[in-house]
């Protein structure tokens, strides 16, 4: 079978065909097709080992030059009953010989590790794509389980797919019988069958997988061997079985990159990267107190790996406690940073509230994830940014920078760390759980590139009688002085209750009151912001399509297709919500219509629409997974064809 | 209130085992240097007063430099304490001071670092924090006023008060059980765990001296009248007719008797293993318990906790209980970067974000 469907709006570069001669490493007798992009989904239980086979895959695909992006998409549950639609985890692989903008719509090729992998997935899984099922699960009982009255292998109802049938667990306990290895065991190795025999099929190096097992089982070799045979396993199988007649080669993406050195990121490492960057560039030691949470307790794993950077990673009794200990860092002159998501926000307001009033640099990075409360643990969804707007008692105003995409992540680390040292605010960074486990590649700035976030303390007094008054204000920046403990003659108290600006006493002063509150938010309003990039190629576009945060890629996408088919609008993505860029009032007004597509009920629409009275039309989807850029691609069309624009 | 310990002048000994890493002060320190500005803002009469003259007084002789102390409240009237000390400090929010004051002390290790709270504010709403911070034992001390109501919110019951206590909030009287405070931290792993009395500034201060001698978490719970609205709540402690009977002073290494001469004294039940009261005769005199603050296991220090009549007040321990030593947790955390860079050496950004992984585009 050689079926290797593509949606044809998705594909921005026609797929050449043809180029059929074998290759070293492929037999003879088998045909070699040339395409220009590929989305493969690894789809198994929970315990399969479906999210490492998506890590390994996708390795292989960096290390080749591919353009990629990931959908890791897995239950909250650790180990849900095995074989039930629950407890299916899956991860989706889009790679490109040029540059792309999301994990994929759908999937040219699912591989289903069991029936309740097949069930969760095949409605996604566009007609004439390839299925490689493990036939091995199929059984009466595993088929009943999920509720499949008939074998769909036997009843025709998968005629419409290219199947592979394929017995992984057999041949992979076959390869294994010398090994050792219990039955039990070796059938564990499965996965690295599947990813072998994908790794033929599309032509990926392996020696990064094998040397990554090495590594990974340094302590037990006779498994690393044995996951080393299967993987192999898998390959040879590709390699000799009339079933898989043909492989695909999906050339580097080269065109698709500046020069530069490149490595496979994902938003959560990017993000502590970015903090120990922002440590590095400012000369302040880090100082992260965390709560373990969904999704973000993968930065507080990977800040603690690096004490050598003088970083301190506390993993308090509660959340209130984690931003509390940061903040204290702050006062003693430490980058405090906090890592949540949105339920750990709402137990941190009031801490953030009291980090506003002392006017101390402190981050608050939320990973967001689907709400209201528990909610969608291990989904992603934008519906905290009416939170980080104004989730605090009191007029309490907090910067808010977004990423976009999974690397940006590093960059908006050190940006949120510029304007907390700057301004001596704390600031929130919002990301949410698919660019925190999503990734793509990343060119590897140089140190000397980023940013310079040296900031001053204050070391000496600053009234002219030889005292020292912690409110007196930068007249640019209106930031106050951070006086650190341990600096003689500046010995200060700060509070949580309003105090007199200037000195800094407790002062119950109505008109003093009125001036804080509005001192405190033109601080926060001055901000100096980087201006609004609108991207529109035809110069014509009156439709503006206005997103931030992880939509950048299904955005992008989406645009692309509705300017491949003719159309004309323009694209602009917010990375700071707060202060907006200035030029953001301008880039409204130069358009007829705003369309603003979001993973909540409409939050910046809303936002946009207070602030600059614009009649902007909200596009929203709160499934906990991204858009498809199917799907705006179809809502800016709609847009154009309403307003004949 | 007499001044005279701030009056006179201190050198102090700058040689606390528990704050090596502070600076010391260059110069004599007084009372008045520890004094701020600001006007003192508790109800005349408060024993507040008489704790913060205590802790003003008793600074100079740490010898520590003024701006390498810092004190870190939360919420309450005793947590308006800060504002009165020209140190370094922070008026935090409700129960968070411990918290606040950990992020603080681990980061900067070359701190003096307090934290004052209330009976409110450290044992209901930031109790969680208070026992955590006991068990990882931070280079804190930790003031805990006990007064056994709210005072700033007017006159409601606390997690201390006794049970059917008359307030605003319970016109009918209290239903929930108190805590006893050192009992609670003996539980929560504490290392060190003291009581004393704020108008005895002699005791007050004695007890100041041992916490800041500690390394690692002190908790001190100071019983404080609040005049307003529980006014004489220890009276029975301060009270020349029953102050003898009902305080026991505890002193490391010294058999546990009060009283007049001495009368009463502790003695362990042999069968129960139990601490109880008599009055000390020739055959039972040798059988008196001997205070060992130090001991390892922590039994006989909540036997202790448990003696006070919780109404009357009768047979209350003050002193030390409890102070014994284990790895102070800011001292690992700095220990485990100084491993870490011996080990990998000091981080190299460059090497960091390039991984292990890459592939180069011309």
């Amino acid at each position: 079978m050689t079926s290797q469907v593509h949606d044809p709006i998705a594909t921005d570069v026609a797929p050449i065909d043809g180029l059929s001669t074998p290759l070293p490493g492929h037999g003879p007798g088998k045909r070699v097709k040339q395409l220009d992009r590929v989305v493969i989904r690894f789809a198994g239980d929970s315990g399969d080992g479906m999210q490492l086979t998506g890590d390994r895959f996708t390795t292989e695909t960096a290390g080749f030059g591919n353009d990629l992006s990931t959908l890791p998409n897995f239950p909250a549950e650790i180990r849900a009953p095995a074989g039930t639609l629950p407890g299916v985890s899956s991860f989706q692989l889009h790679f490109a010989d040029h540059d792309i903008l999301t994990p994929g719509d759908a999937p040219h090729v699912l591989v289903a590790m069991n029936p309740a992998a097949l069930k969760a997935n095949l409605g996604d899984v566009p007609r004439g794509a390839e299925v490689i099922v493990n036939t091995d699960e199929f059984t009466k009982r595993a088929l009943a389980k999920v509720g499949y009255g008939a074998d769909p292998l036997e009843d025709g109802s998968l005629s419409a797919y290219a199947v592979h049938r394929v017995p992984l667990t057999t041949l992979t306990v076959e390869a294994l019988k010398d090994s050792g290895l219990a039955r039990k065991d070796a059938e564990r190795a499965k996965n690295m069958f599947a990813l072998g025999l994908l790794s033929w099929m599309y032509h990926r190096p392996t020696e990064g997988t094998e040397s990554f097992l090495r590594t990974k089982f340094a302590k037990k070799p006779d498994i690393a061997e044995a996951n080393i045979t299967a993987f192999k396993a898998g390959w040879n199988y590709g390699e000799t079985t009339e079933d898989f007649a043909v492989s695909y080669q999906v050339a580097p993406a080269t065109a698709a990159f500046p020069p530069g050195r490149y490595r496979n990121i994902s938003g959560n490492l990017a993000l502590s990267y970015g903090l120990i960057a922002a440590s590095q560039r400012s000369g302040l030691p880090l100082f992260l107190g965390s709560y373990p949470i969904t999704p973000a307790s993968d930065i507080l794993h990977e800040l603690s790996k690096h004490k050598n950077f003088g970083v301190r990673t506390f993993q308090a009794e509660d959340e209130i406690a984690g931003i509390g200990a940061a903040l204290g860092a702050a006062f003693g002159g430490a980058l405090g940073v906090t890592t949540t998501s949105g339920p750990g926000v709402a137990l941190k307001s009031e801490t953030i509230g009291l980090a506003v009033s002392l006017e101390l640099p402190l981050l608050v990075v939320d990973i967001q994830r689907g709400g209201p409360s528990t909610g969608l643990p291990t989904k992603t969804e934008q519906a905290d940014l009416l939170q980080a707007m104004y989730g605090r008692n009191g007029e309490a105003p907090v910067p808010i920078v977004a990423p976009a995409t999974a690397a940006e992540c590093f960059t908006a680390a050190l940006e949120a760390a510029r304007i907390a040292l700057t301004y001596r605010t704390p600031v929130f960074l919002l990301s949410d759980g698919y660019l925190a486990n999503g990734s793509e590649p990343w060119r590897i700035p140089e140190p000397d590139e980023l940013p310079d976030l040296h900031t001053p303390f204050a070391t000496a007094p600053n009234r002219p009688d030889g005292s020292f008054w912690p409110y007196l204000r930068d007249p640019q920046t209106l930031a106050r002085p951070w006086a650190v403990p341990g600096t003689p003659g500046l010995e200060h108290r700060i509070g949580g209750i309003e105090k007199q600006d200037g000195s800094g006493n407790i002062s119950y002063d109505p008109a003093n009151h009125d001036h804080m509150v509005r001192t405190r938010q033109a601080k926060i309003d001055g901000i100096t912001v980087p201006d609004l990039e609108v991207d529109d190629p035809s110069g014509g576009a009156r439709l503006l399509v206005l997103g931030w945060g992880s939509t950048y890629g299904p955005i992008a996408a989406g645009v692309r297709r509705v300017r491949a088919a003719g159309g004309r609008v323009a694209q602009a993505h917010l990375r700071h919500l707060n202060p907006f860029p200035a030029n953001l009032d301008r880039v409204l007004r130069s358009y007829d219509r705003v369309l603003v597509p979001e993973m909540n009920l409409g939050q910046l629409a809303h936002l946009v629409r207070a602030r600059y009275l614009v009649d902007a039309t909200s596009f929203t989807q709160v499934t906990g997974l991204p858009f498809k850029a199917e799907q705006l691609a179809d809502a800016i069309t709609a847009q154009l064809e309403t307003a004949h624009v | 209130m007499s001044e005279t310990n701030g009056h006179s002048g201190h050198n102090g000994s700058g040689t606390f085992a528990s704050l090596t890493l502070v600076p010391k002060a260059t110069a004599t320190q007084s009372m008045k240097d520890f004094k701020s500005d600001q006007e003192v803002r508790w109800c005349p009469g408060c024993g507040d007063y008489a704790i913060l003259a205590a802790v003003q007084s008793f600074l100079p002789e740490l010898g520590l430099a003024r701006e390498n102390i810092c004190f870190i409240s939360g919420i309450g009237c005793s947590s308006r304490f800060p504002y009165y000390l020209n140190t370094y400090g922070m008026h935090s929010i409700h129960g968070r001071a411990p918290a606040i004051a950990t992020g603080l002390a681990t980061s900067r290790r070359d701190l003096s670092v307090w934290v004052v709270t209330g009976d409110g504010d450290g044992l209901s709403i930031g109790g969680n924090h208070l026992i955590h911070a006991l068990r990882r034992n931070v280079n804190l001390k930790i003031l805990l006023f006990n007064n056994r109501i709210y005072g700033l919110t007017k006159g409601q019951y606390s997690p201390t008060s006794e049970v059917g206590k008359i307030t605003k909030s319970t016109p009918m009287g209290s239903l929930d059980a108190p805590f006893n405070p050192l009992s609670l931290a003996l539980g929560a792993e504490a290392t060190f765990v003291a009581r004393t009395i704020d108008s005895d500034r002699k005791h007050l201060q004695s007890v100041l001296r041992a916490a800041a001698e500690h390394q690692g978490t002190a908790l001190v719970e100071i019983y404080q009248n609040c005049n307003i609205f529980n006014d004489g709540a220890f009276d029975a402690l301060k009270d020349p007719g029953t102050r003898e009977q009902a305080l026991i002073r505890l002193e490391h290494g010294r058999p546990v008797r009060f009283g007049p001469d001495g009368a009463q004294g502790v003695f362990r039940d042999p069968e129960t293993g139990e601490l109880a009261v008599a009055t000390v005769t020739e055959r039972n005199e040798a059988r008196i318990l001997v205070h060992d603050a130090h001991a390892a296991s922590p039994a006989t220090a909540f036997a202790l906790t448990r003696l006070a009549d919780p109404d009357t007040l009768h047979h209350t321990p003050v002193g030390v209980l409890r102070s014994v030593r284990r790895p102070v947790y800011d001292t690992l955390m700095g220990e485990q970067l100084d491993t870490a860079v011996a080990q990998r050496g000091p981080g190299n950004l460059a090497t960091l974000l390039t991984g292990s992984d890459t592939w180069t585009v011309d």
